[in-house]
Parts: C-alpha cells; structure tokens; sequence
C-alpha cells in the first residue's frame, strides 16, 4: 500500500506491506537508522519517535497508521547546522549516554516530557522514563540531563 | 583546581554528538548491495532428537533463497570453547561439539535447527513456519545438582556425564583448610543462589556476513567486543578462513557486558552462507530471540563456609560451587566459575586459608559465559554476605569486622595464587563512612520506622583482578588465547594523529578518553588525535574490551607506541637542530635544545618525516607510525567500600533503595566523568540483580523469562541517585599508567550492599531473617517476613 506523511518537516512517501511497523519504515523505507529497535515488546522505548507531536514507540504503530501524519524523530532534533537541541546538548554535558543506543529513545522520551511537563521533579523524570530501558548508565546522568534541559538549577533539584 | 583537558580532565565525549544526532553506525544500520536476510528455526524444546527436518514445502514459500540445515554444516567446525580447565584429579574438562546449527539433537530452547535465507526477513520468517521438525521430546536436565545424579539424562550422548570439571583451588590446600575449620572458634555458614542473569544490552546482536567472489575475501560486520577473536576464532576453527581473508568490522556496538565477547553460531552461519549464496546475507536479532541465544550469566549455587579465631580473625574460608554451563560451552565459559571466581575468595581480607570447590555442569539452557564483573560478581557476592551473618552471630559490627581482617601490606600473596600489587581498603572504607553519612543513619532509621517503614544499612567491600592479561599467567591456567593489547599510532605529515586500537568501544568513551592520554604525552590539542577501532582491517590485533582492560592494557599499548614515536621525532628533531638526541626535551607540543632557546614545533618534525630532504635517511626510516604490543606483569586489583541504604515496606515486602554510595580505588583517573559513569551503570546493575532480575526455566526447560514482559530490567523509578567518589586511589604499580580499570566495579560491589541492608532492615525489626535468595521480589521478602 502507498502512504505518504510528513517526516521531520518533509514530504516523504512509500510503498509498505500492511504489517509493516512504523519503525521498520522509518529506517529501512527511508534510511532513517536513527530511530533504534531494542525489543519486541514494546518495553524498552528505543524506538521513540514523535507523531502529531505525541511520543510514541514507533515498534508499536503500523507505518499504515502513520499516513498523513507528521512524524518527528531524533534526526530531526539538531538545527540544520547540526546544532544540538538543549536536551540533546544536556546529554552530552551531562555524560547522560554510554553505548548510545537508548538514547534516541531517550531524547524524544524526555521532549515529550518537557512539552508536558517544563519544570518535573527528579520522580516525575524517573517516572515519566518508565518506559525507556538504559542498561549503560543507571540512569543517574539520563536524569540529570533532563534536569538540567529544562532550566532547573541542577544542583537544587539533583545530586552530583 | 580540575584540569580541562589531559589526564585527569573531564571533556565531553566526542562520540555523543553522532549518537544523539542519529547518525551512529551500528551494525543493523548496515545494508549492503543485494543482501539476503536469514531466519533460524530454532528449538521450542529444551531436549530432543531431530528425526527429521522436512524443508519441501518451506523452500517453495515466495522469496525463500536456500534453507540450511545441521547436514549443510558437516564437515564444517564447531564453535570452539576458547579456555580449557584441568579438574582437581589433573584431568582436562569435558568439552562437547558445539556444531553452528543442531545436528542429531537440540540441547535448549533456542538452538538453532534450520535456518531460511529470503529475500525478505519477512518471508524468511513465514518460510521458517513451514519447516517441519520431527523431534522426539528426551527428558530435559534442568537442575544442577539432578543433572550429577547417577541416572541423570545425560545432554551430550558422547560425554561421561553431565559433569563438565570438578575443580579444586587450590587443590594442595584442601586438607590445611579442612584442619583450620575444625579447629576454629566459630564457623559461620550460608548457602545462596547468585541467579542467572541476561546481559541484555540494549542492542540486540546483528551479523551481515559478505563473500566477493572476484578476490575470495569475506567480511563480516557484527555486534562484538573484540573483532580480532572472532576473526580468529571464526576463521581457524569454524569455518577455516585464513585470516587474511576475513575482515572483521564491529562498528559502533550498543553495550556489551560480556555477552558480545563471545562468538556464536549466527556469525559463522552469515559468513558461510554469503559464499554459498553468493550475496550478503544479514540476521538481526529480536529481543526474544536474544533471550534464548545470547549467552546468559552467573547461575551458581553455593555453600560457603568462614571460620573465625576467638578474636574475630578470619581463619579459613571453604566454598562449594554448582556452576551452570548450560548446554554447551561459550566461548569462555569454563573460565568464568574457576579462575575469575576462585583467585577473588581472598576478598579484601588477610586469611590465611582458602579453599574453592566448583563443579560447572551440563544443562539443557542457554550456555552461560562472562557477564559484567565475570565470577568476581559471584566470589565478593558469598564472600560479604557470609562476613555480615557472622558479624550478626558474633554481635560484633560488620564494619568493624571487615576492618580488622583488612590487609594493609602490599604486596600481599592471596592463598589463591594472585598477588594484589596495591591497595588501601581503610582509606576507601573511611571515605564511604563519610559520603554515605554512616553517622547519620540511626537519625534515618528512627524517621523511617516513625512512617511505619524498615530501614537498613549494606556495607561491603569487594576486590576484582582485572585489566584482564597477562598472557603467560592466563596460559598457565587453560587460556587458549593471549590476552595483551595493541596499539598503532600514525602520525600524518601535518602532525595530526591517527590511533588504532584492538581495544572495542561499546559505550566506553575510548574516542574521547585515548586521546586525552596521547595528547597529554606529547603536549597537543586531544583534537588532534583520532581513535579508530572496531575493524580487523585497520587495527592491529587486539583482544578487544572486557574485564575491565581497555585502559589498563589498552591504554598501556598507547602508551608504548605513543614513546617510540615521541623517540623517533626526538631523533628528527635533534636533527633539524643539529643537536645530540639526548638534548632534545618535548614540552607542549614542541622539540627543543636544553638549555637553549632552539627550538622546532611538532608539526615541523612530523612534515620532515614525510617530507624527508632534509633527513638522517641513513640513520632512521622515513615516516612516522608506530606500533607497539603490551604484555602487563600481573592483574591490577580495584576495590572499593560500597553502601547501601533501603527502606522495606513491612505490609508488602517491597525494598526501595533510598540511598547507594561507592568509594572506589581505581588507580589513577584518566576521565573522572567516563568514570563515574561507569559506576553508576554497573550499580544500576547490580540494583537490577539485587532486586529484580532472574531468567528462569521451567522443569521442561522452557524458558519463562524470554522478553522483557517477564524479565524485569531496572528502570529509572527503581534506582536514586548515587553517590560515588573515587579519589582514594592508590596507582597500579606495574603498568605506565597506575591505572586499574572500572567498568565492572558497580556491578561487582552492589548486589551484596543491597541484600546486606535489606537483611538489616529486617532484623531491626525484629525478623529472624538471615538471607534471601535474589531478587529480593516483594514476594520473597514478605515470605521471608513471614515464615
């Protein structure tokens, strides 16, 4: 079947398979290996990308669902200079990933909280992260760059 | 007054800016030209002979290229097991075939029977459906000590049992021990079970095995730790590929921790189906799949033993081990429960006698091998929780017990055949008392009890041998493998330089951590210096990165070929400034006259060694490159004090960490940062053991735990912040850097602080609870509470 939508600002269409996922289409219909598949389940929130601006796991969505839509993902995140967003610069001052791979995930996750949520507590970053695995980090610096991304002074509201 | 670049300083990793951007390059972002995909068929019973697997109708399914099965394979080599361990009677271990697909029986839920390459993962995956498997169902051997009974189905027809070794360390030390505890004022026992875990980075494993017919070279791009061993593991033992015919590539890796050390049977199949296919083919992993493939980790049931003197002196410890194997050996599984485990039963203590039994057994499971902290996880686990149940039968403070059993003098000699070269546990333990508020905890327990909670205090100690090496020790003892480090540095004639390492990133930092090393040496920016690794093609070989080594043997390796090329150039540069050699002085990135003000800039030298017209061509070679291979002398020894604090819900059994704290001694600190973060992730794993984790297997050796709806990985509301500092270093005193390596420290350290805490919790109020098993689930706690 055809669909076409918007992906991180431009018109993009293709040819899929009514089974095929959204995520499978973002990067193997359009190059968009960004976007990580760490589970089959729909636990681990690698996945993560945002559609109509709401933060879905893009392993759990059929590409099908997605036509029409505009479809945000971490490749879009950067200015087209490649100047990092302030929570993907967050992360990299704050060590908040090791191996890289959750970390997609992890930016689009706390996007979608920081739009909701500007200022959270560290519990309201722990939870709203509840479906976003790490296995690098212990999440202590993944928080604490979330912290930081939304204007917080860090030392106020985390530890060191 | 932090540095802000060199040794030392915390700059921020140069690697992130690909991996938050999306542009990171892991292995199932590569696609290459006309590839097939490959499904495996794989066993849905843990036991069984294969009558017959009838793949008719499934080859005529759309897209399907070929269908493999173990008949495809004769001929061809199994996965080899790459350490053997001699048993207590001087007999090598029981080693099994280990064939790439199942050839007569499947030994686990998960081995691999057929495998379908299409044109579609998609249609290779409907095509494997339409396989048909005759199995006949054989009783499956689950538990370990079933599996030594006499009458035990056996899951290797050829092998004598289901007994891999029975192994005795140190096996002339057996009978002084036995003496020691008989005639000790008090003997304190515990038996646990450090459960098997599943490593479970968040990449799941991927192959892309390629063949050119037109040169006869392969590729294969896949998800390891060390692109040079299965390059040699693969190329000489499997598939017979000499190895300057195969090419390796582990691009960017999505974590490790040791389950992508090993090499596995999807590896060998994408590279031997390329030629056979004559096109790429590419197996990428589902995380269930991944469940019932990766090797799985610790699995041993244990009885220990410590024996004290009148005055609280450690006298003897004596250990007894069930180590589950699984069904076949990884690749560096039988070293795990022996070497790595029994060389660490000194712990941080001066006693004067050890004794480690193991017996690793075969079992119809996923093979169990290395995972993050590797034996030493299990040896510290046993070791502190038996100190705390004899600090509570003595009535004594754990803390107080621990430090009188310290050793304080180094070198010191372990009974079990390591030397620990440094160390200062008081120090360490001083420090944790102070950035865990030790003092403060009474105040903490009195508000928790007041809002009807249970509080406790874990306190551990623990001691890993890693900066795994040297060769000639780990030859003595069943390594099959050298295990130094390699390093290549290529200076280009603009000065800029270019350092190969057979060390392996996997969210390690080494991008941003190397060059921190090398431009601290020769006194230049850390961005003139790029770290390419990941690639038989362009670095040396290496061993690659586990067991905490990429620094301490690695970063050594960079550190020997980083002098000869600061040699050469002093020999370029006494040339250019008619000087003698041994006048030459390197600072900050220039070459000059002692005592003088001649001088000449590094970029001058390196343009001359390039650019040689004015050049001692008869004295030294043009260029400037380097290669350097390093051996260490010994192990290095971190250790550490490690705290935790819970609070335990008495109507629920529920444990929720309140507070963790980790003083380490890591040697030297090249990137306090990468540091710390290493810490925190090996803490957050340690948390998940503690409290969360187990893969589990049903009776019939199903797996029940095989996604993550059933494995319960910590997530971010199970863990707090943690405290770490790392400031009481004592520098290794055998490699150039006194480094000691961290990467499996928090891992190794945690799990006892949790469950020691958690056990204090419930005395305090008032439960005579003395262990339980891990993880500690509400519903385990609760049961102990409650029995």
């Amino acid at each position: 079947m055809h669909i076409s939508l918007t992906v991180n600002g431009t018109e993009k269409t293709g040819e899929i398979e009514g089974r095929t996922l959204l995520s499978g289409f973002l990067r193997d219909g359009l190059g968009l290996t960004g976007t990580h598949v760490g589970c089959d389940t729909s636990q681990c929130g690698a996945c993560v990308v945002h559609v109509d601006g709401v933060a879905v796991k893009s392993c759990t969505m059929f590409a099908a669902e997605a036509d029409g839509c505009a479809v945000d993902t971490i490749e879009g995140q950067a200015a087209p200079d490649g100047t990092l967003n302030v929570i993907q610069q967050a992360f990299q001052d704050h060590h908040g990933l090791q191996c890289g791979f959750c970390t997609p995930g992890m930016v689009m996750s706390a996007a979608a909280l920081l739009k909701e949520n500007p200022k959270p507590t560290e519990a309201e970053v722990r939870a709203y992260l509840e479906g976003n695995l790490c296995r690098c980090t212990g999440y202590h610096n993944i928080v604490r760059a979330i912290l930081a991304a939304s204007g917080q002074d860090l030392p106020a509201v985390a530890a060191e | 007054m932090p540095k802000d670049s060199g040794i030392g300083a915390s700059p921020k990793r140069r690697e992130d800016v690909r991996f938050l951007s999306g542009t990171g390059n892991y292995t199932d972002d590569i696609n290459r030209p006309g590839q097939a995909y490959v499904h495996f068929l794989r066993s849905d019973v843990a036991h069984g002979r294969l009558n017959n697997v009838d793949t008719s109708a499934a080859a005529a399914m759309p897209g399907v290229v070929r269908i493999f099965t173990g008949a495809d394979f004769e001929g061809v080599g199994g996965l080899p097991c790459g350490w053997q361990v001699t048993d207590r009677f001087g007999e090598p271990m029981q080693e099994p075939a280990h064939p790439v697909l199942a050839q007569g029986k499947v030994r686990h839920v998960g081995d691999p029977i057929a495998a379908v390459v299409a044109e579609t993962p998609e249609q290779a995956r409907d095509a494997a459906e339409a396989i048909e498997v005759d199995i006949e169902d054989l009783p499956a051997v689950v538990n370990m000590k079933a599996a030594l009974a006499d009458d035990a189905t056996k899951v290797h027809d050829d092998l004598n049992s289901n007994l891999c070794y029975d192994w005795g360390f140190i096996e002339e030390n057996r009978d002084a021990v036995d003496a020691a505890i008989k005639g000790a004022a008090h003997v304190t026992t515990l038996e646990l079970v450090n459960q098997r875990m599943v490593a479970n980075p968040m990449e799941p494993r991927v192959a892309v095995g390629e063949f050119d017919r037109g040169t006869g070279d392969y590729t294969l791009f896949t998800t390891s730790q060390n692109p040079h061993v299965i390059r040699l593991l693969m190329g000489a033992f499997v598939l017979g590929i000499p190895e300057h015919k195969l090419r390796v590539v582990a691009p960017d890796v999505g974590g490790g921790f040791g389950t992508k050390i090993f090499h596995y049977a999807e590896e060998a199949f994408c590279t031997f189906a390329a030629k056979a296919v004559n096109r790429p083919v590419k197996w990428t992993s589902s995380r269930s799949e991944a469940f019932m493939s990766d090797a799985h980790g610790r699995d041993h049931v244990t009885r220990i033993e410590l024996a004290l003197d009148k005055d609280n002196n450690f006298v003897a410890i004596r250990t007894n081990t069930l180590a589950n194997m699984g069904a076949y050996l990884s690749t560096f599984a039988p070293s795990v429960p022996s070497y790595l485990h029994g060389t660490l039963m000194a712990g941080n203590y001066k006693t004067p006698n050890i004794y480690v039994n193991v017996r690793a057994v075969f079992t119809n499971t996923v093979p169990v091998d290395a995972y993050r902290g590797a034996g030493r996880p299990e040896a510290t686990f046993q070791l502190e929780r038996v100190i705390d149940k004899a600090a509570r039968e003595l009535n004594v403070d754990p803390i107080a017990l621990r430090r009188q059993n310290f050793v304080t003098e180094f070198p010191y000699a372990t009974p079990v055949a390591v030397e620990y070269d440094t160390g200062d546990y008081t120090a360490t333990m001083d420090k944790l008392e102070e950035i865990a508020d030790v003092a403060g905890f009474a105040e903490r327990r009195k508000k928790s009890e007041q809002a009807g909670k249970l509080r406790g205090l874990g306190v551990n100690c623990y001691i890993e041998a890693c900066g795994l090496a040297p060769s000639n020790l780990a030859g003595q003892l069943g390594a099959r493998a050298g295990l130094y480090e390699s390093a290549t540095v290529r200076v280009n004639a603009t000065g800029g330089l270019v350092v190969m390492t057979g060390s392996h990133s996997h969210g390690q930092g080494h991008e941003t951590a190397f060059p921190q090393v090398v431009a601290e040496m020769i006194g230049l920016d850390e961005s003139m210096v790029e770290v390419v690794h990941g690639d038989t093609a362009t670095s040396p070989m290496g061993m690659g990165t586990y067991g905490s080594r990429s620094l301490a043997v690695g970063g050594s390796a960079i550190v020997r070929a980083t002098e000869k090329i600061i040699n050469k150039a002093k020999k370029i540069a006494a040339h250019l400034l008619e000087a003698a050699e041994a006048d030459i002085e390197l600072k900050d990135g220039a070459f000059s006259v002692a005592g003088t003000d001649k001088s000449v800039a590094w970029g001058d030298v390196t343009l001359a060694a390039y650019v040689p017209h004015n050049y001692p061509l008869d004295d030294i070679e043009p260029g400037l490159e380097e290669t350097a291979f390093y051996d260490p002398a010994n192990f290095t020894y971190p250790a550490g004090a490690y705290a935790c604090e819970v609070e335990v819900d008495p109507e629920t059994g529920k444990v929720t960490i309140e507070r963790f704290s980790a003083a380490d001694d890591f040697g030297n600190i090249v990137n306090p940062m990468i540091v710390s973060g290493q810490v925190h992730g090996g803490i957050g794993q340690g948390i998940g053991q503690a409290l969360l984790e187990q893969c589990v297997y049903d009776d019939d050796g199903q797996l029940l735990s095989a996604s993550y709806m059933d494995y319960a990985m910590p997530r971010a509301d199970d863990v707090p912040f943690y405290s770490v500092d790392h400031s009481c270093g004592t520098p290794c005193t055998h490699n150039p850097l006194g480094v000691k390596g961290c990467g499996e420290a928090g891992a190794i350290g945690s799990p006892p602080a949790v469950v020691n805490a958690v056990i204090d919790a419930l005395q305090s109020g008032g439960k005579a609870v003395d262990h339980i098993d891990m993880p500690m689930s509400p519903a385990r706690v609760w049961a102990a509470m409650n029995a």
